[in-house]
């Protein structure tokens, strides 16, 4: 595991650095349906957007933000070392292989229905080059007041010490709402994806956070699938991970078998089952709320103590 | 995607993996048809989805052709686990030497496909305490390893090169077909020394169904949920009276818990994903209209840059054309929320602040005979 990659560094930067809080970003699929909207909105946000890419669309502009033919280009223009994919899944992988030979640092990768297969590969190659990969099939992050890159709307986050970490996207927005309606406020909201496999799984975005000062609490939104809740409660014994945990797990009452919205929630006997979620919590002494407005309840309990 | 026995075996076939001699029968008449081509004593396998077949009776042997007529019937007509076949597999009686399993599945929390293969085969692999499980790198199954998984099961060094030759087609297999599960148990080693499937169990890996047109002819999906997909819903009915509709899985699935917890019963879950525009709401509403036990609808809609005016007016031309009767519940943040609730005024809809005022009263209307 890579302890060393710093998220923050790369997604707000250090107060010398001339793009202190203002890190350029790429968007790969900048013209399409999506792309655009949320190009629009992110930029609204503050994202620094400093470039587009789409095939065949290079010279033009959009919202006055360059367009570029490839990642190479647009990377020689301009330094960056964040990309946002918003490219259909079928070119995901073309995307973001062109991403990581640019010299990108953090993909960000939006597009639901990548296959396996092309995850994985992708996964692999970013790996041997020291690239942080987060999603596919992600909201996307953002550090509330500095930086969005992604499809969330803004509405539900506030700038604060709470780490948010998320399998869902709806509901890291519900969630990171009930917890600033609350007064938690959060230092990071990032969704992990709701696909089998994950480029920054629940494990790595713990990494990433667990020796900071300026963050006092972290809430893991889960659901049914997969084994990622009960991975991730062993790491929290096995670690000693000191710092208040609260979760939440969705889809209780789902069907087995059925695959319930995301390619990754779906139960198999007892593999991926919500009880099995919540007793290992339990066991690390994670509280599970029942329903997201319990959250902060939970969490103000946790740091009482 | 989860295929059924045969479909799985076709699969195998095309690989160069060996199954036993058999026969798809939808009626009587077919099966006894092929059970000539076959020859008693045979086997018969309702084809179902769901596992336990075995246990459940569901498999059973035919001695002579009164037999299969008996039996035959019978299976056609057994529910297992809420689920009747549509088809019967027909299959010759193996002279069975050695059971093994073999399998190779998406390893979530490992990020890569696993190998899994024991000389105990036949049985729940979850109970099998001696078997070998080994991580596999993307390139899949090299001769190297093949040979030491063989090594490693004990197999007599007369059936050694077999085994690795099937090895390495289950191993292009997975790679090419793009499986989340291949998994052959039991793998029997016949009497002359031969390896064939037994049984099959398959998943596709849905989202790389583009890359493989020839598995859509294997989709059993029903019209409804065929409906929602082309409007790129996901759609799942469930067997209660109050449909859930809202945008992204697992605010979806959090509803269902809650409406769940709130003594309501789920009838329908409808995430329509990123998109909530006056005709994505129309639509799915359309979708659920179809799903008759529906005494009471849900709306859960997450918006911030939604304007829930839309949502509404989606609503009121649902009411307006007859697409929906049934009493509406939505909460919705978002923009515009004044003007919703002006349009919604005189119509079934009522709009909520919060999600747990609108179970309350959607769980309330779902009771109501």
């Amino acid at each position: 595991m890579e302890n060393n990659f710093d998220i923050f560094k790369v997604l707000v930067g250090n107060e010398e650095d001339i793009d202190y809080k203002k890190k350029p970003v790429i968007i790969q699929g900048i013209t399409g349906n999506f792309g655009s909207t949320h190009t629009r909105l992110m930029k609204e946000y503050g994202t620094n957007i400093v470039a587009g890419v789409t095939p065949g669309k290079g010279g033009q502009e959009f919202e006055g933000i360059p367009i570029f033919n490839t990642m190479a280009d647009a990377v020689d223009f301009h330094k960056v070392e964040i990309s946002g994919i918003f490219v259909p899944a079928p070119f995901f992988l073309k995307a973001a292989k062109e991403a990581i030979d640019s010299g990108i640092k953090l993909l960000v990768a939006i597009p639901e229905h990548v296959p396996v297969r092309d995850s994985l590969d992708i996964l692999e190659y970013a790996k041997n080059k020291g690239v942080k990969m987060i999603g596919p099939n992600t909201p996307g992050v953002i550090v509330p007041d500095i930086i969005k890159i992604g499809i969330m709307p803004a509405l539900p986050f506030s700038s604060g010490s709470t780490v948010v970490l998320s399998r869902s996207g709806t509901l890291m927005y519900e969630v990171s709402y009930t917890l600033t309606k609350s007064g938690f406020g959060q230092k990071i909201c990032l969704g992990i994806g709701g696909d089998p496999i994950n480029g920054t799984n629940l494990i790595e975005s713990f990494e990433l956070i667990r020796n900071r000062n300026d963050v006092d609490s972290v809430v893991v939104v889960g659901e049914i699938g997969g084994d990622a809740e009960e991975n991730l409660a062993d790491y929290i014994i096995s670690t000693d991970f000191s710092l208040p945990v609260v979760a939440y797990v969705a889809g209780r009452s789902a069907p087995k078998e059925k695959k319930m919205g995301h390619a990754g929630a779906i139960v198999y006997g007892t593999y991926g089952s919500a009880e099995s979620k919540v007793s290992n919590y339990a066991k690390a002494g994670v509280p599970v709320a029942k329903r997201p407005a319990e959250v902060p309840v939970l969490l103000k309990e946790k740091l009482k103590k | 995607m989860k295929l059924l026995e045969y479909q799985g075996k076709e699969l195998f076939s095309k690989h160069g993996i060996k199954i036993p001699k058999s026969f798809l029968a939808h009626t009587l008449e077919e099966a006894i048809d092929s059970s000539k081509t076959i020859g008693f004593p045979l086997v018969i396998k309702s084809q179902l989805t769901v596992g336990g077949r075995g246990k459940a009776g569901a498999i059973q042997k035919c001695t002579n052709e009164s037999d299969l007529t008996t039996k035959f019937s019978e299976l056609l007509h057994k529910e297992v686990k809420g689920e009747l076949p549509k088809s019967i597999l027909l299959e010759e009686m193996a002279n069975i030497n050695k059971e093994l399993y073999l399998s190779i599945f998406l390893n979530r929390s490992k990020r890569c496909f696993s190998l899994i293969a024991s000389s105990e085969g036949g049985v729940d692999i979850e109970s099998v305490k001696n078997k070998l499980i080994i991580d596999l790198p993307n390139e899949g199954i090299s001769d190297t390893l093949a040979i030491d998984v063989a090594d490693k099961l004990n197999l007599e060094d007369r059936n050694k090169a077999s085994f690795i030759e099937l090895l390495l087609k289950l191993s292009n297999l997975y790679k090419t077909e793009e499986t989340e599960l291949a998994e052959i148990n039991p793998l029997v080693i016949l009497n002359d020394g031969s390896f064939v499937a037994l049984d099959a169990k398959v998943i596709i890996d849905d989202n790389a169904l583009f890359r493989h047109p020839e598995f859509k002819k294997y989709e059993t999906i029903s019209e409804l949920e065929q409906q929602a997909k082309n409007y790129g819903f996901s759609f799942v009915e469930l067997d209660g009276n109050i449909a859930i509709i809202g945008n992204g899985a697992g605010l979806v699935m959090s509803t269902l818990d809650m409406v769940t917890d709130s003594g309501g019963s789920p009838g329908s879950f409808l995430d329509f994903g990123g998109k909530a525009t006056t005709e994505t709401i129309y639509e799915a509403l359309k979708v659920i209209s179809q799903v008759t036990k529906i005494k009471s609808i849900l709306v859960n809609l997450f918006g911030g840059i939604v304007r829930t005016d839309l949502v509404a007016r989606a609503i009121l031309n649902a009411y307006e054309d007859g697409t929906i009767k049934a009493p509406v519940f939505a909460r919705i943040t978002g923009s515009q929320s004044e003007k919703a609730r002006e349009l919604l005024a005189n119509s079934q809809a009522k709009l909520y602040d919060s999600v747990e005022e609108a179970i309350t009263n959607a769980v309330n209307a779902s009771r109501v005979i």
